[in-house]
């Protein structure tokens, strides 16, 4: 492995479970990516189903990626510098509903992956903040729910989340 | 000359189109979905526009990594449908409007918002979704169409003040095209989503009513939200409500809601949906004359009535 280098602190890395594809993930995963984008073309899915190894040798990938795409480690390939519109195409060419990659990132079936989204999704409170900074952050176009006194103390602090 | 008459927002979630695709339309978990467009077909049957004005995001389908451009507008004549890796969409292909894109680059270039320009450019779900939902499935679309893609892919897309300002240069823009043509703009993408990651299937319905709310009253407060709080709060894939914002931008300060619908789920996404009128300008004036006039108030009034049967519906 190379020497870690030193990573330029992003606030948006708090979000918990979430890859932020920017453009250093975008440099990173460049050639992940456009390996996703080749099965945009029919002959390139039979090519790639026929020999995935022998496919994948046409792209400078990392042996960290090329264990993530032939692992179909979906979360790795985003850590990688993939991005889900690009790994989606990826999920298709499996012959896999979205639905399967969504399992597949949040470490749960299909069944109840759909069971929650048809429950109304996963909630967003508890799912605001990695360091606890942002977790009682709410937003600041929505109106604080409970009207207690503890609230309204705290309303303003609230607002700038 | 050229007016925008309307703005029109809607999610434009890929399974909506296949649900449309593969004839599965009728099914309860969809019907739930298309019902809350019946309205909206009907109003876009009245409002009968000349062009429409389409802000939407590529799907890594006419933009891969290698280039990035931030606000793409189509001037070409036609835009091809795009293979998004199951064949394209047996949808009709999208007819440009040329002239008036130009117009708009020029315009809007000159107001200093840096366009990229585009004389060829397939267009995916992201466009044509909305576009079935809006028109149904016609055997070509009724009007002319000029699409927008903004980058929403990579971090960071423009900020949403950034976008209300380009919807206000559009409408000058617009505005300034010497034909009468009526114009409808339309945000799309969104809701609140997060579609990759441990926090995949994120939803927030709060921020989403609040959103609309402030849409239409108080666009200026959505101004301020930024990408952390928009990523945060509606998930990594929500911040595609930028979008809505220069549609939003496009229209009068003051505009009439005539129709809004909000479900959950559809397949990993919220779907909102919201359409907002431009004030006829001299309506109130020839609603107060009594009676005698030429046809045309009448018609006008006779349009108002028929857009006030469409309710407001929220679930």
């Amino acid at each position: 492995m190379a020497p870690a280098k030193q990573k330029i602190e992003k606030e948006y890395d708090d979000i918990p479970g979430t890859y932020v594809f920017d453009a250093d993930r975008s440099r990173e995963g460049y050639h992940l990516n456009m390996f996703c984008m080749s099965l945009m073309q029919a002959e390139n899915r039979k090519a790639f189903k026929a020999d995935e190894a022998k496919y994948l040798d046409q792209f400078p990938l990392t042996p960290d990626q090329r264990e993530a795409i032939l692992k179909r480690q979906y979360n790795r390939m985003l850590e990688l510098g993939g991005n889900i519109y690009f790994t989606a195409k990826l999920g298709a060419t499996d012959g896999h509903p979205f639905q399967h990659l969504a399992a597949v990132m949040t470490g749960s079936t299909q069944q109840d992956y759909a069971d929650l989204m048809l429950r109304g999704g996963r909630a967003v409170d508890g799912n605001r903040s990695r360091s606890g900074k942002y977790a009682k952050a709410g937003s600041s176009i929505v109106k604080a729910d409970k009207p207690k006194s503890k609230a309204k103390a705290s309303k303003g602090k609230k607002r700038r989340g | 000359m050229a007016r925008i008459i309307a703005g029109v927002s809607s999610s434009h979630v890929p399974a909506i189109g296949a649900a449309i695709d593969n004839h599965r339309t009728g099914e309860p978990y969809w019907q739930r979905v298309f019902e809350g467009f019946e309205r909206s077909k009907e109003w876009m049957r009245n409002a009968k526009p000349d062009v429409c004005f389409v802000v939407y995001n590529d799907h890594a389908s006419a933009f891969s990594v290698e280039m990035i451009p931030t606000f793409a507008l189509g001037t070409a004549a036609e835009f091809p449908i795009a293979d998004e890796g199951w064949g394209p969409r047996p949808v009709p292909v999208v007819k440009g409007h040329p002239r008036l894109a130009s117009h708009i680059a020029q315009s809007v270039i000159l107001d200093e918002f840096d366009l990229t320009l585009c004389n060829k450019m397939e267009v995916d779900h992201g466009l044509t979704v909305p576009l079935n939902l809006m028109f149904g499935s016609p055997k070509e679309w009724p009007c002319p169409i000029i699409p927008l893609a903004v980058n929403v892919v990579q971090f960071p897309p423009p900020t949403s003040n950034r976008c209300f300002n380009l919807g206000k240069a559009l409408k000058k823009a617009i505005e300034s095209y010497p034909e009468d043509l009526r114009v409808v703009v339309f945000g799309t993408g969104g809701m609140s989503h997060q579609i990759s990651g441990q926090r995949a299937g994120l939803i927030n319905s709060k921020f989403d009513h609040a959103f609309l709310d402030n849409l239409t009253k108080n666009p200026k407060k959505l101004t301020r939200l930024s990408h952390l709080e928009l990523m945060r709060e509606a998930g990594a894939e929500g911040v595609e409500m930028v979008m809505w914002l220069i549609m939003r931008g496009a229209l009068d300060e003051k505009v009439d809601e005539v129709y809004r619908f909000y479900t959950v789920p559809a397949s990993n996404t919220a779907v909102g949906h919201i359409i907002l009128e431009n004030r006829i300008k001299g309506a109130k004036k020839s609603a107060a004359k009594p009676a005698a006039k030429s046809k045309k108030p009448a018609s006008k009034m006779k349009r108002a009535a028929a857009l006030q049967k469409i309710h407001r519906v929220r679930s």
